[in-house]
C-alpha cells in the first residue's frame, strides 16, 4: 500500500499539536516544581474545608 | 474529500495557524521588555525570593502581557490591517480567526493571574490583573481611538511589569516601585512621538489620533521635550532612593543628558530640515531611546548584584 505524501496541512497541523503537547508538559512540570518548592518552604498543605482543625485555631495560650 | 483536497481546491490555509503565529499574537518582543524590566523589579526588591518561584512569577508575568497583546490584536485587526507595520499580524493576514485569538487571551489572562497568585501572592496577581484590564479595555478599547494622548495611557500599561515583579517579590508597592513606574511611563511618549514623526503614513491611514495629526508635528516636537524634562527629573530623582547606587548614578547622569540633547536637537529644527536629511535626528533619538531605557534598568540590575555581593 502507498503511503500518501504529507501535505502542508498535515505538517502545519501536527506541528501545532507538537506545541501544545509540549507547552503542557512544560506547564505540568511548573506546577509540580512550584508545589515542590512551596512543600520544602512549609507553606500550608492543607485547605480549608469548613470544619475547625486544631492547627488552624490561633495559639491563644503560652507558656510561662 | 479529504481536508488536503478541500485546500487543493480553494488554495486557503485559512484556520490553518501554525503553533508560532499564536505566539505571534503574544507579541514576543513586547514580552522580552516586560520580562527584562519585571525581572529588574523583582531582583531589586528587598527581600529573598526563591529562585523557582521567582522565574515562574516572571514566566506568568509575561504570559499575562502576551494575553492582553492577543486581546489587543483580536480587537485592533481592522486598524492593523491598514497599516503597513502590522499588517502581517495572525489575524489580519487570515491565519488566525479573531475569534480565537480572543479566546487565547482571555484564558491566557485567567491562567496568568490566578497562576501568579500561587507563584507569588494575590497583591502581584491582583496588580497583573488590572495591568491586563487597563492596556485591553482602558487602552486598546476605549481610549486608543478616542484621544491623541493615548500613547500616554498605553505607556502607564507597559510600565506596570516593574511594579508587579516588586510586588512579587515583597507581597507590596513603594515609592521605588513606582519611580521605575514612571520611568516606564514617561519615556514611553517620547519614545513613540519621535517613531511616529517619521512613520506617519502608517497612523495617518489608519484614522489613530496621533499627537502628529491631531496637534501637528511643532506641538509633538514640543511635547517630546516636555516628557523627556520631566522624565530627567524623575530618573535621577529615583536615584536618591533606595534604586540609587553607583551604576545608577553613572548611567542616570550620562544617559539623561544624551536624551536632554537629543530631545532639545528635535524642538528646535522643522519639518524642511528633517525632510531635507531623513528625519536622521528623530531616527537617531527613537534608537538611542531603546538605550535609554535597557541602560537604566541594566544599571539597577548592577547595583543589586553590587549591594548582593557587598561591594556598595
Amino acid at each position: 500500500m502507498a503511503f500518501q505524501k504529507p501535505h502542508e496541512l498535515h505538517q502545519r497541523r501536527f506541528g501545532r499539536n507538537l506545541g501544545v503537547l509540549l507547552t503542557l508538559i512544560a506547564f505540568a512540570a511548573l506546577v509540580f516544581g512550584i508545589t515542590v518548592v512551596k512543600i520544602a518552604n512549609g507553606s500550608l498543605m492543607e485547605a480549608y474545608d469548613h470544619q475547625p482543625r486544631a492547627s488552624q485555631l490561633p495559639i491563644t495560650e503560652t507558656r510561662p | 474529500m479529504t481536508d488536503a483536497t478541500a485546500f487543493e481546491r480553494t488554495g486557503e490555509l485559512t484556520g490553518e495557524a501554525r503553533f508560532g503565529d499564536y505566539v505571534q499574537l503574544l507579541k514576543p518582543r513586547v514580552m522580552s521588555l516586560v520580562v527584562f524590566t519585571a525581572l529588574v523589579g523583582l531582583l531589586v526588591a528587598p527581600g529573598p525570593v526563591h529562585p523557582f518561584l521567582g522565574f515562574a512569577a516572571i514566566l506568568f508575568i509575561a504570559l499575562g502581557a502576551g494575553a492582553s497583546g492577543a486581546l489587543n490584536m483580536w480587537y485592533d485587526a481592522d486598524i492593523d490591517r491598514v497599516m503597513r507595520r502590522t499588517a502581517r499580524r495572525p489575524v489580519p493576514a487570515g491565519l488566525v480567526e479573531p475569534g480565537e485569538a480572543l479566546a487565547l487571551g482571555i484564558a491566557l489572562s485567567g491562567i496568568a493571574v490566578v497562576m501568579l497568585g500561587l507563584a507569588a501572592n494575590w497583591v502581584a496577581a491582583a496588580w497583573l490583573a488590572f495591568t491586563i484590564f487597563f492596556y485591553a479595555v482602558v487602552y486598546t478599547i476605549w481610549l486608543k481611538r478616542l484621544t491623541p494622548q493615548n500613547i500616554v495611557i498605553g505607556g502607564a500599561a507597559g510600565a506596570f511589569p516593574p511594579v508587579i515583579g516588586w510586588a512579587a517579590a515583597t507581597g507590596g508597592t513603594s515609592l521605588e516601585a513606582w519611580l521605575m513606574f514612571a520611568l516606564i511611563f514617561l519615556w514611553t511618549p517620547p519614545h513613540f512621538w519621535a517613531l511616529a514623526l517619521f512613520m506617519k503614513e502608517d497612523y495617518h491611514r489608519a484614522g489613530v489620533p496621533m499627537l502628529t495629526v491631531t496637534h501637528g508635528r511643532r506641538a509633538t516636537r514640543a511635547h517630546i521635550l516636555a516628557y523627556t524634562v520631566v522624565l530627567a527629573v524623575f530618573a535621577l530623582g529615583a536615584g536618591f532612593t533606595g534604586l540609587g547606587g553607583p551604576a545608577y548614578w553613572t548611567a542616570a547622569v550620562l544617559l539623561n543628558a544624551w536624551f536632554l540633547l537629543g530631545a532639545a536637537r528635535i524642538w528646535r529644527r522643522d519639518e524642511a530640515a528633517a525632510e531635507a536629511d531623513g528625519y536622521a535626528v528623530e531616527k537617531r533619538f527613537f534608537r538611542f531611546s531603546l538605550l535609554y531605557l535597557f541602560l537604566h534598568f541594566g544599571a539597577l540590575l548592577a547595583d543589586a548584584a553590587l549591594g548582593g555581593a557587598g561591594l556598595v
